[in-house]
This record gives structure tokens, sequence and C-alpha cells, in this order.
């Protein structure tokens, strides 16, 4: 985590991470995501909040719903947005990331959105350039915004954040949201156990604050949500896993198991789902299912870090 | 008489005043002159101020054995964009050393008489000697050995693939069982790749919080328990490069006590970082083996201190900055070593008690030396001149733009430290900072 970590909203300059970041800058966030939400159900769901503000949507990896939801998030507070994909761009001809993002911001953009596959570049420019940063996803590191869109769906569904119990099933080792989870909800008094095969729990876990759950069944009699992490088909040529089939044998949430723990688990799922793998139509299309919910949730919260971040800037002058 | 100028030069007759003049080798401890005539030291004693000689006044100063590093990166051939011969002897220079092993995975790779000739005669003219370091396998491709007998005929001491361990178990045997004959050490780059292939960063609870890939402790430790096996099995001299886990200390330990022909070498970054520290991303922090945890560091420390480890290596490893500048898992391994290594053992160790200097001489002149099958430097007269001047309570800053260094990959700028390296005299050749 940075060392000068913003402890109040008015020194947040990028959301890199929620690893260290205060808790009550994330509540922050998420009540100012509370009042966009109703925004979002005007008849002209549209605010000047970032008028004159210029962001660039910068997608180094493959992802449509996050950039989406950015764009929309952008566009539902009046910035002028650009967006960028790596297919078919300079980073192909290999120029390097930050001669890339560097000429990016020499088109003068007040803040930089980015997804990239490998962990730490968001932290890498916000060191190099004078653009806010806003990870929209780095490598196996954090995907902030998707961590604080599920908390903010849990908090809306369950009503407190506080002493709740959420299970984060799947590949822990390699996912963005399941550490964007564990460090916000841990920072905002949840528990959080993890589950998934020992091939994809990484080693040292508990020393983000997390338990591991022995099997799905004990998780989820404990549990009061489960995050269902997308399988990423390529671990099973990593010989992480055997194959899908036992993958899902074991780990793939089903309505069976939901009956057996016999009590109301809220269902949350990034996206997009394997159905059949890591979670059965049933269950994603279920009454306990707020995976829907959470797609909406997502434009809010981004209007809501966008705006923390470069709404300030803009009262003090510079936008 | 005449003062000396600072920089390159050479003379006839030096004369160092004044200072203490440390060398446990021969039981030498204390404040005096030395004169060195026609490179060769005549006289180690109170000099009249009489003498026809350039003067090195080296009151406060420690004058010891010249440092010899032996794991450095000097990149030429193939990588001068890095460093070359000549920008990286100026860098030990600079740091206090008179002589340095460098590693073969140049471009070529130091494979052939030619390019241990080349290397050699980069060097020429310097207070600085060049040992390369031969490949163990043809093209450091670790299919086939390559002509090592012919590459010691040149003089070439010892063999290593660093950068990378001997490819296999049956390799490793045949190179010890080869190299026994001429008494070559075989240095090891220790590293199992179905284990590390990936890794960015010590597997540890930081690399699971930074969502790094992880190089685990044991990628080391199976690579030396293999090659420990094999050293026991062929009767041949093997040589552990910096190693980095407590595991590996105990293994060590364990075959140096059962009689087995093993050494090894620590770096300064492994005895004084840890894995924490890519908190930031920043790639001038990547470094294979890589930084390891406290506790691995205090383990490093004692087996310096109980003879497990017998020597302190730099492993210099320059790297542009454009190579540098990107992200974290695409950045090269390595960092730069020969400027700040004396500096930040002194000041970490030898300032706080807990390394006597004499040990530090000896980690860092009279048992590389004696690894790499080199007859041992020491200062009496009739030797030749081979001497380290060092102001041990200089206070200094690291700063990466200041270096010698043709590169800037330093993890050690903006430290501050006590003692530095204030030149080295080695035969009639000079060099003063």
């Amino acid at each position: 985590m940075p060392d000068s970590a913003p402890r109040d909203s008015r020194e947040l300059r990028h959301m890199l991470g929620l690893d260290g970041l205060a808790p009550a800058i994330m509540t922050e966030i998420l009540d100012t995501a509370g009042t966009f939400l109703e925004v979002l159900d005007r008849p002209i769901p549209k605010v000047p909040s970032l008028r004159g503000v210029t962001v660039a949507n910068l997608f180094f990896e493959n992802s449509t719903r996050t950039r989406l939801s950015f764009e929309l998030a952008e566009k539902r507070l009046s910035a002028d947005t650009v967006s960028f994909s790596a297919a078919g761009s300079s980073v192909s001809k290999g120029e390097t990331l930050l001669d890339t993002v560097r000429n990016i911001e020499a088109m003068k953009v007040d803040a930089v959105v980015i997804r990239h596959g490998a962990s730490g570049v968001p932290h890498f420019l916000s060191q190099r350039i004078d653009a806010a940063v806003i990870n929209a996803g780095d490598g196996t590191h954090e995907h902030p915004t998707q961590g604080l869109l599920d908390i903010f769906t849990l908090r809306k569904e369950c009503g407190r954040i506080e002493g709740l119990k959420v299970l984060i099933l799947g590949d822990i080792a390699h996912s963005r949201v399941a550490r964007s989870n564990i460090f916000g909800l841990t920072a905002l008094g949840a528990e959080v156990k993890v589950c998934g095969p020992a091939t994809l729990i990484p080693r040292n876990v508990e020393s983000l604050g997390v338990e591991v759950a022995s099997d799905l069944d004990e998780g989820l009699k404990w549990c009061d949500a489960v995050n269902v992490l997308r399988l990423q088909l390529e671990r099973m040529n990593q010989g992480l896993i055997p194959s899908l089939r036992d993958y899902q044998r074991q780990f793939g949430l089903t309505r069976e198991h939901l009956e057996r723990a016999d009590r109301e688990i809220v269902v949350l799922h990034p996206g997009p789902m394997n159905r059949g793998v890591e979670i059965d139509s049933d269950v994603a299309d279920g009454p306990f299912s707020v995976i829907l919910e959470q797609v909406t949730h997502g434009v809010a919260v981004r209007m809501a870090v966008l705006f923390m971040i470069l709404g300030h800037e803009r009262e003090e002058g510079r936008g | 008489m005449s003062s000396i100028k600072v920089g390159l030069g050479e003379a006839d007759r030096i004369v160092v005043r004044g200072a203490r003049v440390f060398d446990p080798q021969v039981g030498l401890d204390r404040v005096t002159d030395i004169l060195i005539e026609d490179g060769v030291i005549s006289s180690i004693g109170d000099l009249s101020p009489s003498q026809q000689a350039q003067v090195i006044s080296g009151k406060g100063w420690l004058v010891v054995p010249g440092l010899y590093d032996m794991h450095v990166h000097l990149r030429e051939p193939g990588q001068e964009h890095k460093e070359t011969v000549r920008t990286g002897c100026a860098a030990a220079m600079a740091g206090g050393f008179t002589g340095v092993a460098c590693m073969p995975n140049t471009d070529p790779p130091i494979d052939s008489p030619g390019v241990v000739r080349f290397i050699r005669e980069q060097a020429t003219g310097l207070p600085v000697e060049v040992y390369p370091v031969g490949c163990v396998t043809k093209g450091r491709a670790g299919k086939t050995l390559a002509d090592m007998a012919e590459l010691a005929v040149e003089g070439v001491t010892a063999f290593s693939d660093d950068g990378a361990p001997v490819a296999t178990a049956g390799l490793m045997r045949r190179a010890l069982e080869y190299a026994a004959k001429s008494g070559a050490v075989i240095v090891e780059h220790a590293e199992e790749p179905s284990l590390t292939s990936g890794g960015v960063m010590h597997e540890s609870a930081a690399s699971t919080r930074f969502g790094l890939p992880g190089w685990p402790a044991v990628g080391e430790e199976i690579c030396i328990a293999r090659d420990i096996a094999l050293a026991e099995y062929t009767g041949g001299r093997l040589h552990i490069a910096h190693v980095s886990t407590a595991g590996s200390v105990a293994l060590i330990r364990e075959a140096k006590r059962r009689g087995i022909a093993v050494t090894a070498e620590v770096t300064p970054h492994h005895l004084t970082l840890t894995c924490e520290l890519l908190s930031t991303y920043d790639s001038d922090y990547k470094v294979n083996p890589p930084l390891r945890e406290s506790r691995d560091s205090e383990a490093l420390l004692e087996g310096l201190l109980d003879g497990t480890i017998d020597a302190i290596a730099t492993d210099h490893a320059p790297h542009a900055r454009d190579e540098k500048e990107v992200e974290l898992i695409s950045a090269p391994f390595g960092m730069l070593g020969l400027e700040t290594a004396l500096g930040v053992i002194l000041t970490k160790f030898v300032q706080t008690n807990r390394l006597p200097l004499e040990r530090l001489i000896d980690a860092m002149t009279v048992q590389p030396r004696r690894i790499m099958g080199l007859p041992p430097v020491r200062i009496e007269p009739g030797a030749r001149a081979n001497l380290t001047l060092i102001a041990p309570n200089e206070d200094w800053v690291v700063d990466r733009s200041q270096q010698s260094s043709k590169s800037i990959n330093t993890p050690f700028h903006g430290w501050e430290l006590r003692g530095r390296a204030k030149g080295v005299i080695l035969g009639q050749q000079y060099y003063l900072a």
C-alpha cells in the first residue's frame, strides 16, 4: 500500500486499490454511490458534476462490462471521455506502456481509467504522470471499483457490513476481485472466509485477515453471502486444476448446496459467468441472486469514485 | 614530494601516509605509512618526508587488501547499452574493488578463449583486474559442456551458467566431474525453473497481498539440495551464488559439517532488503533470487558470521532505464551493487557491531579469491600493491545520478551511509575518488 495513504476523501488523488484505503473514505464513496443510484432512476439520468473534465479509459486487456460501466458513469457525470483498447494500438508496435500513457496524458486528460494485465501498473503510472489514475483491474492484484460495488450491493441487501459473514468462492490466488473484496470487507468489519481448491488458494492467505473454509458446504452454513468468482479456463492448462468437471463437483455452486445450507444467502458474481462451471443457472437466476443489481450498482459506484477524485479538483479551480 | 591528483593515474613511487593499515592475514593493524615502488610494496613503517613520491594523505582512512567481487555482470560483449567492461570497472574502482569476476551471460557468452581475451583487453590500464567466469554449457544453452579445459588454459578458474541454473542434474554431475581435474569451481545460480517460472517476487504474505506471482524459497533450496548431493557424489567443488533463504543456509551448513566441498556467497541486498519493498511495484527491487523476508536476512547474517557463507558478492546487474521503467512483471531482474556494497555493509553491520571488520575483509577479499583459486593478496613488503582505501567515518548519501556505472538501477538510492571507498591501488596504477 502507498506510504502516503489518504486519510480524508479530500486527499484522494487516485483509486489504486482498497488495500490501506481508510474505512471512512470507503464509507463516503458508498454513501455517495447511494445518491448517484437515485440519479440513475431519474427521467434524465445525468448530472453536470464533471462538465469540462476529460477522462481516458485505457483498456490494455479485454473487458466489455467494466469499460461500458466506466464510460456510462463518466457520461452520467457529463465528463468528456475517450476510450482506447489495446488491440491494434501502438502497444502492439512495441511502444512502452509509459510512452503510451504519457502521450495520452499530453492530450490534456484529467484522469486515466486503466485496466492492465500486469499487477501494479496503476501504481507505476500514478508515480509518473500528473493525471488521476483509477484502477479498473490490474493483473492478479486489485479491482477496487468491483470490490466497492460488491460491498455496496451487500450493504444494500443486508443492511450492514460490520459483522457480515462473506464467503468468497473459487480461484482466490489469481483473483483481483477477491483481493479487493477482502481488503474492503475486512477494513469495514466484515468476516471473510475463502473457499476453493488448495492450488488456487494463495499460501499465507490468512495474513490478509481471512480464514479458509474446509469445504463449500461448511462455508455456506457459515455465511450470509457468497461471492462466486469466475474460473479462468486457462487454470486447467496451467495444471492448477485437473479438469472443469473435477472443479465443478467440489466447488461449483448449485441449488442443492444452497438447500443444504438452509439459510438465506445472498449470491454475487462479478461476471462474466461460466454457467454450469462455477455457478449453476438455477442459482445465478434464482431468488437470492443479486448479480444484475451488481451491474447497476457498478455505474453508481464508479460515478462516486470519479466524482470524489475529480469533483474536488474542480471545486479547487483546476477543472 | 607532491600530492597525488584525484582520478585515474600511474606512478613509480606512491606513499600512502598516516592511514590505519589493516590486514588480518598478516596480523597487521597500525597507523603507519606504505611505500610502493614500481608497483611493489617496498616498506611499511613511518617514512621520512624526503622520499620523492606521489603522496596520498590517508589520515583517518583505512587501508586494506584490495576488495574482490566474485559476482558481477559487465554486460560486454553484447549489451553495451547497460554496461561495458570499462564502465563496470569504473563502478568497481569507485566501490573499492581491485578485482571482479564477471559472469558469462553475455552475447556471445563466455564459452570460448576469444571472448575471455576480449573482455580482459577492455580492462587494460585500469587498477581493476577482470576475471571472466566461463560457461558450464556451450552457449549457456544447458545442453552440452563448454570447452572447459580450453578455457582453463586461458586462466578461467570458475564456471557458471549464471542467470540460469545448470539445467539438469546429469549436466551438473558431469560439470563437477570434468572441472575437478583442473581444480575449477562450478558456480551455481540455484533455481528450479518448474517452481519459479513466472515468479516476480518472493512467494510470501507480501506477494499474496500485492497480487504478484511468487518465486518460492523452496525453488532455490531444492536446487541447492540437488547440487550438494552431486558435489558429495563427485568430489567436485561447488559454489552457491547469491544464497537468499534461511533454508539454503541450513542446507549449506549441514553440507559443510559433513565435509562436502561447497562454498557460498551472499549479496548486500539480500542481507539488508526484504520483499515488502515491492509494495511500490518499483522494478529496482526486482532481482533474482528475489528479496526475501527479515528472518531470511537474519539467517544469512548468521551464516556469514559462522562461516557457512564464505563471501560477500554483489551480483552487480546493470539494466538500462527504459528496460526497467516498465510494468514490474516485464522488467528484467537485477540491481547494481559495486558502488554501494562496502558502504552498506559497513553501515548496517560493522558500525552496528554485528560484523567484525576483520570478517568483512575476509568475506570481501580473502575468501572470494580463495574460492576463485587465486593467490592471496596481502599487505606485506615484497608483495605487489593491491590496496583499497576507505574513509570509514565519511557520511554520504547514495545518489543514483552520481554512479560510475552506465546504469542507475540501485535499490539503495537515497540511503544515508557511513563509510565509503576513497580509492584503489593496483601495482603502479591507482584511482582516487
